[in-house]
């Protein structure tokens, strides 16, 4: 019995690396590309999405918020008065964000 | 000593008499350093013998008086009157759960909670008897110590809004004691307790909200333990996904 009958493990891991991702890397990534570049204290070097690490870098800071947000939606709704439609919520919200990886990693992976 | 007095409003509930909770006042006098279950005793004693709730130690030892106190889950025997004085206070049993009668609450659901999770040292295999105890050190005690101050009071139950919406959640107290023998040095049980501390009922319904740990009187810290077991269990399952045959 490793309670691998259920997935909540995964979803809860998911969930909360997201969190780390969500509160350290999300705040300098909008500091960098949202007010340091804009305004020209950084130079805007798009060059640099082409580096394998970099693009591997941006996946896991698109992707992995997703699942953060996938998992507290689905508690804040079920919180809210949703309980009795727990399961169909699940499968939205984490289906929302398996769909948002796939669309992550494609764009990632053309650029 | 120098006595003032307050009002009590007091939750009643006698269902062979009422279908719904009334409330009663109670104004009572006190000396300094009467705390809440002094004046339900006082109404006891001299102004209404009908009034029920529990209590024994008067000591923040049992748990047993646990209520909620102008809206928040205390120990009756560990808030004074006068830190409410000249406000009166509202006295009602503890929320989240069926009430018996006036301040008693039905503790059964918990009761079966806390055994479910097997809250005993289990072992692979029992030592005979001539072989001695089973030696604990300092530091393996440390590990576990502060989870096992629990007093069973179910404050945290009543403070902790995801058991308010499902009964049915294990909750702080009951998963905090589990964790508390996952963490011994002399038990061999983790894998037999995940089947509750690990199912949908147990640690996933939690979000978080920390308020068990904020009310516990004895700083167990049920948010913690519980946060450490879903640890503890993610990586476990991650493990059993890329080492299948470790099996434990
Ligand atoms: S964990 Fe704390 S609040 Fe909860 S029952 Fe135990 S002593 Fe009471
Ligand atoms: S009467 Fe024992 S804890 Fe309050």
């Amino acid at each position: 019995m490793n309670g691998r009958k259920t997935l909540e493990p995964l979803w809860w891991g998911l969930f909360s690396a997201g969190g780390v991702v969500a509160a350290f890397l999300v705040p300098i990534h909008i500091v960098i590309t949202g007010i340091a570049v804009p305004l020209g204290w950084l130079p805007d070097a798009q060059e640099i999405y082409r580096h394998w690490p970099v693009r591997l870098y941006l996946f896991i800071l698109i992707a992995l918020p997703l699942y953060h947000w996938a998992h507290r939606f689905q508690f804040a709704l079920s919180d809210m008065g949703m309980r009795g439609i727990h399961k169909p919520l699940a499968v939205l919200c984490y289906g929302a964000a398996l769909l948002g990886t796939v669309i992550a990693g494609w764009i990632l992976l053309r650029l | 000593m120098s006595e003032r007095t307050i009002t009590l409003d007091v939750t009643r509930y006698r269902p062979h008499q009422e279908a719904v909770p009334t409330v009663q006042s109670y104004a009572i006098p006190f000396p300094d350093d009467w705390v809440v279950l002094d004046a339900l005793n006082h109404i006891k004693d001299q102004v209404d013998g009908s009034l029920s709730y529990r209590w024994s130690c008067r000591m923040g030892v049992c748990g047993s008086c646990g209520m909620m106190v102008n809206g928040e889950p205390k120990l009756s025997c560990a808030v004074f009157l006068r830190d409410y004085f000249p406000r009166a206070i509202r006295v009602e049993p503890l929320s989240n759960f069926p009430v018996i009668r006036d301040l008693v609450i039905d503790m059964s659901g918990f009761l079966d909670k806390l055994k479910s999770v097997k809250p005993w040292i289990i072992r692979e295999q029992e030592k005979p008897l001539s072989e001695g105890e089973y030696l604990q050190s300092p530091r393996e005690l440390d590990a576990y110590q502060h989870f096992s101050q629990c007093i069973n009071c179910m404050l945290c139950y009543a403070a902790c809004p995801v058991f308010g919406l499902d009964s049915g959640f294990v909750g702080p107290a009951a998963i905090a004691l589990g964790y508390r023998y996952n963490l011994d040095s002399r038990d061999h049980g983790t894998a037999e307790r995940r089947e509750v501390l690990g199912d949908h009922e147990g640690i996933w319904q939690c979000t978080f909200v920390g308020e068990c740990s904020v009310v516990c009187p004895k700083h167990v810290d049920p948010a913690a333990a519980i946060q450490r077991v879903k640890v503890d269990t993610a990586k476990d399952w991650i493990l059993s996904l890329v080492m299948p045959w470790g099996q434990r």
